[in-house]
C-alpha cells in the first residue's frame, strides 16, 4: 500500500486480494489522512463500497471487465458524476448534483472503475496551484507547506498520497501536467477530440483537454485507453480508432528523434529544474533515442495569447451561472439585481477578473485587436509544432519552470500565470503531452520531465515515457504522509 | 407632408419543422406541458455540448436553395451573447460571420399586376429561446416562471435586403415568403403561435435621394395585417417627425396592435453588444456539393411555378390560379379534386366560393383535415354535371357534407333531393303555377317577358328548388307561347 493500478487488478486476478478490500484500505486512509492533504471535497463512500462489490462478484466468476476493473480512482470535481454534487471548485456550483454523467464517467464506470470522490481544483480550473479553489486548501503531499500546483491539484495529490490509485484531471493550460509535476505522478494530456468533452464543465472549449493522472506510465496509459475515442455527444471528438496503449508500451526508444527546444530553457527557470531535465534528456539519449535541436520560435507569445483567449471562452462558457436554473441564487429586487448579486457572490476574485478579461476581448471595437489576433498568433504555435515534428517524433522539455511553491507566495495572478509557460503550447495546438517525474532537488520536491508528440501519436509519447520510468526509479518514492 | 421615399428590410425567423432540436435529441414539437421537452443539453447544464441537426441544415440548404441563395460549401456557427432568463446558456448558439446561405431573392406580385425581385441577403440558423410566463404582467409579476421547451428549437433567420418599398409589399413579401416555406414543408407558417416571426427595419428619405434614412427596427408584429399595420403607422411618424424637421433616433420600437401604435424600447446607446465569437464546441460545417445537389433535386414546386401553371395549364383566370396557391395544402386539394372532376374553373369556383367559405385558404393543417375532401368535392361535382341535383341544391349539399362528413350521393338520396327532370311532372307543376298566376299570364300577353322568370320561380319554389331550371325555364316559355297565342 499504496500500489498501481496494474499490480492491483493483477492481484484481484490471483485471488491475493479483492476490490472491496482495497477500497476500504483507500476510504480508511482518506479517512486518516485528507485532513492533512485536502484532496477530496466529496467522498462518495457508499457508491464506491457497491461499485467494488460488483467487481468482486465478477473477479469471481473469472470475468473481470478488463484491466482497471476494480481500481480505485478520483475525478476532479470538474466531470458530471450523476447524482454526485460536481462543485468546480465554486460557490456558485456548491450544491449543483448532475442530473448526468460526464462521457468520461460514463466509460470509467464502465471499465469497472470504483470512484472514491471528486477531488478538489482551482475554482473553474482557473490557477495553478488549487488555491483558487472556493471551498478547500489541498496541499503537496511532498510539502505540506507547498501547493499541489493546479488546476487539478486534488487528483494529483490524491494519486501522490495513495489517496486514489488513479484519477482523472483536466488541462486547458497545463492543468494535469504541471500538478503531476509537483506531485512526482505521471500525467497526460491527450490530443484535443481524442477525449470527449462531454459533462466535462467548461472552462475554455477549444482548450479543456481531460486526461489521465496515473502513479506510473503503464497505469495512465491504461486509463486512457478507457476514456479515449469517439463520443457522439462532442462534436469535437474525434472519430478515430483508439490503439492498445499500454500493450505497445515496451517497445524500447531506439531511433526515436527527440527534439529539444531552446524555447523551454530560459533564464530564471529555476537551475535544479534544468540539471534534472537535461539528465533525464541523457538517459534518453542512452537508450537509443537520437537528439535534436529543435525551435519553437512562436513559445514566448503563447502565453499572452492564451490569456486571451482562454478567458474570452471561459467569459461565454460562465455567463450561464445566473442563480436562475441551478447552483447558487443570491435574490435580488430584480432579475438584473439577483443575476449581478449571484454572481459576485458565486464567483471567486481570479474567475471575476478572467471573465472581465474574456469579456473585454470580445468587446464590438476590441474583437479584432484581441480575439482574432490571438487565434492567429495560435496558428504560428501549431505550425511551430508542425514544423518541429516534420524533423522528430518527439519534442523533451521541462514541464515546469520551477518547483512547488509555497502557499500565499505568488499571489500576484502574473506570477502565477508565468508557471504555465512550458505547458500552454501544447494546448493550443492541442498535441499530446505527458509529464513524468525526472528527480528531486535537494529540498526532497518532485520535478516533471515533459514529452510532447505529434497529434493522435499518445502511443509514442507513452512509450517514451516508459523507456524512461524503465530506466530509473523516480516513479517508486512515494512522499511520508502518514 | 413631403413626399418620402420608404425603405424596409424584413428579418424573418421560421421554425423548423425538424422532429427532434437543433442541436439535441429532445422533441421540437409545440403545446407540451412546461419543461418535458427538455434535457440537460437545452436546459445549458455545465458540460454539455451541442451537436447539430442534420435534418435542420437539411431544411436550411432547401430553403436557400428556393430563394436561389448561394449555400455556402463551409459555415459556421458563433456564440450571441446577452443575458435573459430564457436563455438557458445566456448566450444564443445562432451564426455571424459565416452564415448557411447568402445572395438570393424572393419575386413578389404586387396588386397592380407587376412583379418585384426583392434581395435576399442572408440565411441563417440558429437555436430558439424558452418563454417566460409572468404572473401578472412583466411590470407587476412578482416572480416568473420560465419553459425551456422551446428552448433549442431549429429556427432559420432570413434577412431581406432593404427593397421593399411600402408596408404593402413587406405584407406581400411576408406572404410569398411563407407560401414558400409552407410548400417547401420546413416550417408550418403559424404566426399567431409564433412559429413564424418578423421583425422589420424602416428608414424614410426624400424621394429619389440616394443616401438611406435613419432606421428603426420595429418587433412584436404577430400576423400579416400586423406587419402592414406596424408599418403604416411608422412611415406617419416618421413622414411627420421629418416634416418637422426632427431627427429619427436609431432605435427598436415595439408594436402595440391593440393601441396601434410602436412605442420605444431601447435606443442604439443600450443596443446589446452580442460579443459573437466562433462557437468553440462545434466545428465548421462542411457541405458535401453532392449533397447540396440532391437536395436541389428533390426541390417541390414552388408557389409561383405553381400559379403560372395552373393559368397555363389548366386555363383558369389568374385571380383563381393565385388564390389557389396561396398554399401547398389548397392547391393539392384543387389538383386532386380535378383529377376526379376534370373540369378546372367548375371545380375552382367551387373551391374558391363554398370550400374557402368555411376554410381559411392559408391553414394547411385545415386544408388537409377538410371533411369535405376532394374526392367528395369532384362527387358532389359529378352529381350536378349528370343532372341529378341542381347547382342550388349543390350548394346547400355542401354545407351539410361540411357538418357531417358525408358523401354527397349519400346526402341526396337520403334527403330527396334528386332533380325533378320528368318531363311530365314538370309540366304538370307549370301548368298549375300559370293556373295559379292568371296575372302573369296578361302581363307575358303584353310583352312583359320578365313575368315568365316569374313563373319559373314559383316552379322551382313548389318544388323545393329540385325542379330542373333549365327545362323548366323551357316548359314555362312554351307554355305562355301557347296561351298567349290562343
Amino acid at each position: 500500500m499504496p500500489a498501481t493500478i496494474h499490480e492491483l487488478t493483477a492481484a484481484y486476478g490471483r485471488g491475493d486480494t479483492t476490490p472491496s478490500r482495497v477500497t476500504e484500505e483507500f476510504l480508511a486512509r482518506i479517512a486518516k489522512l485528507d485532513d492533512k492533504i485536502g484532496a477530496y471535497l466529496t467522498v462518495t463512500a457508499d457508491q464506491a463500497r457497491a461499485a467494488a462489490r460488483a467487481s468482486d462478484e465478477r473477479y469471481r466468476q473469472g470475468r473481470p471487465l478488463g484491466p482497471l476493473d476494480g481500481a480505485p480512482i478520483t475525478l476532479k470535481d470538474v466531470f458530471c458524476t450523476k447524482g454526485v454534487r460536481t462543485t468546480c471548485g465554486s460557490k456558485i456550483l456548491e450544491s449543483f448534483v448532475p442530473p448526468y454523467d460526464a462521457t468520461v464517467t460514463e466509460r470509467l464506470a464502465k471499465a469497472g472503475c470504483v470512484m472514491l470522490g471528486k477531488s478538489n481544483m482551482d475554482e473553474f480550473a482557473m490557477g495553478s496551484s488549487t488555491e483558487h479553489s472556493a471551498l478547500k486548501v489541498t496541499r503537496n503531499p511532498w510539502d505540506l507547506a507547498r501547493v499541489p500546483g493546479g488546476s487539478s491539484g486534488g487528483p494529483a495529490a490524491a494519486v501522490a498520497a495513495g489517496l486514489a490509485a488513479g484519477g482523472l484531471g483536466t488541462d486547458t493550460g497545463g492543468s494535469i501536467r504541471q500538478p503531476a509535476a509537483f506531485c512526482g505522478v505521471v500525467g497526460l494530456k491527450p490530443t484535443y477530440g481524442r477525449v470527449s468533452r462531454y459533462g466535462l464543465v467548461a472552462f475554455a472549449s477549444s482548450l479543456d483537454h481531460p486526461g489521465p493522472f496515473g502513479a506510473d506510465v503503464t497505469d495512465t496509459a491504461l486509463l486512457l485507453g478507457a476514456i479515449a475515442g469517439h463520443d457522439p455527444m462532442d462534436a469535437t471528438s474525434i472519430d478515430a480508432p483508439v490503439p492498445d496503449y499500454a500493450g505497445a508500451l515496451e517497445r524500447d526508444v531506439r531511433g526515436l528523434r527527440l527534439g529539444v527546444p531552446n524555447e523551454y530553457f530560459i533564464d530564471g527557470m529555476d537551475p535544479e529544474v534544468e540539471a534534472a531535465v537535461r539528465a533525464a534528456i541523457d538517459v534518453l539519449k542512452g537508450l537509443g533515442a537520437t537528439l535534436e535541436r529543435v525551435s519553437l520560435p512562436a513559445t514566448p507569445h503563447a502565453l499572452a495569447t492564451y490569456y486571451v483567449i482562454a478567458p474570452a471562452e471561459a467569459s461565454s462558457n460562465l455567463a450561464r451561472y445566473d442563480g436562475v436554473k441551478y447552483g447558487l441564487r443570491v435574490p435580488g429586487h430584480d432579475l438584473i439585481e439577483m443575476e449581478s448579486r449571484t454572481r459576485a457572490a458565486g464567483f471567486g476574485a481570479e474567475v471575476r477578473r478572467r471573465i472581465m478579461l474574456g469579456t473585454y476581448v470580445l468587446s464590438a471595437g476590441y474583437y479584432d485587436a484581441y480575439y482574432g489576433q490571438a487565434q492567429k498568433v495560435r496558428s504560428l504555435v501549431r505550425r511551430d509544432f508542425d514544423a518541429a515534428f516534420g524533423r522528430v517524433d518527439l519534442i523533451v522539455a521541462p514541464t515546469t519552470p520551477n518547483v512547488p511553491f509555497k502557499h500565499g507566495e505568488k499571489a500576484d495572478p502574473i506570477a502565477m500565470y508565468l508557471n504555465d509557460v512550458f505547458t500552454i503550447p501544447a494546448d493550443m495546438a492541442g498535441v499530446p503531452a505527458v509529464s513524468v517525474p525526472c528527480g528531486f532537488t535537494r529540498g526532497g520536491l518532485p520535478i516533471g520531465l515533459q514529452l510532447i508528440g505529434r497529434a493522435l501519436d499518445e502511443a509514442t509519447v507513452l512509450r517514451a515515457a516508459r523507456a524512461y520510468e524503465r530506466a530509473t526509479d523516480w516513479h517508486t518514492r512515494r512522499p511520508n504522509v502518514g | 407632408m413631403s413626399t418620402y421615399d420608404v425603405v424596409i428590410g424584413l428579418e424573418v425567423h421560421a421554425q423548423l419543422t425538424t422532429r427532434t432540436k437543433m442541436f439535441c435529441g429532445c422533441p421540437a414539437t409545440f403545446g407540451a406541458p412546461p419543461n418535458t421537452q427538455t434535457c440537460p443539453v437545452c436546459q445549458g447544464m455545465p458540460g454539455t455540448l451541442p451537436v447539430i441537426n442534420r435534418r435542420a441544415v437539411e431544411y436550411g440548404v432547401r430553403t436557400a436553395l428556393a430563394f436561389n441563395c448561394r449555400v455556402n460549401g463551409a459555415c459556421r456557427f458563433a456564440r450571441k451573447h446577452y443575458y435573459y432568463p430564457d436563455m438557458p446558456k445566456n448566450f444564443q448558439i445562432s451564426q455571424y460571420e459565416e452564415p448557411l446561405a447568402e445572395e438570393g431573392s424572393l419575386e413578389i406580385d404586387l396588386a397592380d399586376g407587376r412583379s418585384h425581385r426583392v434581395g435576399i441577403q442572408r440565411l441563417h440558423l440558429e437555436e430558439d429561446v424558452g418563454k417566460l410566463v409572468h404572473e401578472g404582467t412583466l411590470e407587476t409579476a412578482q416572480s416568473s416562471l420560465v419553459d425551456f421547451n422551446r428552448a433549442g428549437v431549429p429556427l432559420m433567420e432570413t434577412v431581406s435586403k432593404p427593397e421593399l418599398r411600402s408596408p404593402e409589399e413587406a405584407a406581400a413579401y411576408l406572404r410569398a415568403f411563407r407560401a414558400v416555406l409552407v410548400y417547401l414543408g420546413v416550417c408550418d407558417g403559424n404566426m399567431e403561435e409564433g412559429s413564424l416571426r418578423c421583425d422589420a427595419n424602416i428608414s424614410l428619405k426624400p424621394a429619389g435621394a440616394s443616401t438611406l434614412g435613419t432606421k428603426v427596427e420595429i418587433k412584436n408584429m404577430n400576423s400579416f395585417r400586423n406587419v402592414q399595420r406596424a408599418l403604416e403607422f411608422e412611415v406617419t411618424r416618421q413622414a411627420e417627425a421629418l416634416d418637422r424637421g426632427q431627427r429619427i433616433v436609431q432605435e427598436t420600437r415595439l408594436w402595440d396592435a391593440d393601441r396601434g401604435y410602436t412605442r420605444s424600447m431601447r435606443s442604439k446607446e443600450f443596443a446589446h453588444d452580442y460579443r459573437y465569437f466562433p462557437e468553440p464546441d462545434l466545428v465548421p460545417l462542411k457541405l458535401e456539393p453532392r449533397w447540396i445537389d440532391e437536395i436541389r433535386g428533390a426541390l417541390p414546386e414552388l408557389p409561383r411555378q405553381r400559379r403560372q401553371r395552373f393559368a397555363a395549364s389548366y386555363g383558369l383566370p389568374a385571380y383563381d390560379a393565385a388564390l389557389l396557391t396561396q398554399s401547398r395544402a389548397l392547391a393539392e386539394y384543387f389538383e386532386a379534386a380535378v383529377r376526379e372532376f376534370p373540369q378546372p374553373k367548375l371545380v375552382s369556383n367551387w373551391v374558391m366560393s363554398e370550400l374557402l367559405r368555411e376554410l381559411p385558404g392559408d391553414d394547411e393543417r385545415a386544408i388537409e383535415q377538410a371533411t369535405v375532401t376532394p374526392s367528395r368535392l369532384a362527387g358532389l361535382l359529378r352529381l350536378i354535371d349528370d343532372g341529378t341535383i341542381s347547382g342550388k341544391i349543390a350548394k346547400s349539399v355542401f354545407e351539410t357534407m361540411v357538418r357531417s362528413g358525408e358523401d354527397a350521393s349519400t346526402i341526396v338520396r337520403r334527403d330527396g333531393l334528386t332533380q325533378v327532370a320528368d318531363a311530365g311532372a314538370l309540366a304538370a307543376m307549370v301548368a298549375s303555377a300559370i293556373a295559379a298566376n292568371p296575372r302573369a299570364v296578361d302581363d307575358y300577353r303584353k310583352g312583359k317577358t320578365a313575368a315568365g322568370k316569374a313563373i319559373v320561380g314559383q316552379v322551382m319554389k313548389a318544388s323545393g328548388g329540385r325542379a330542373n331550371p333549365a327545362m323548366v325555364s323551357k316548359l314555362v316559355e312554351e307554355e305562355l307561347e301557347k296561351l298567349t297565342k290562343r
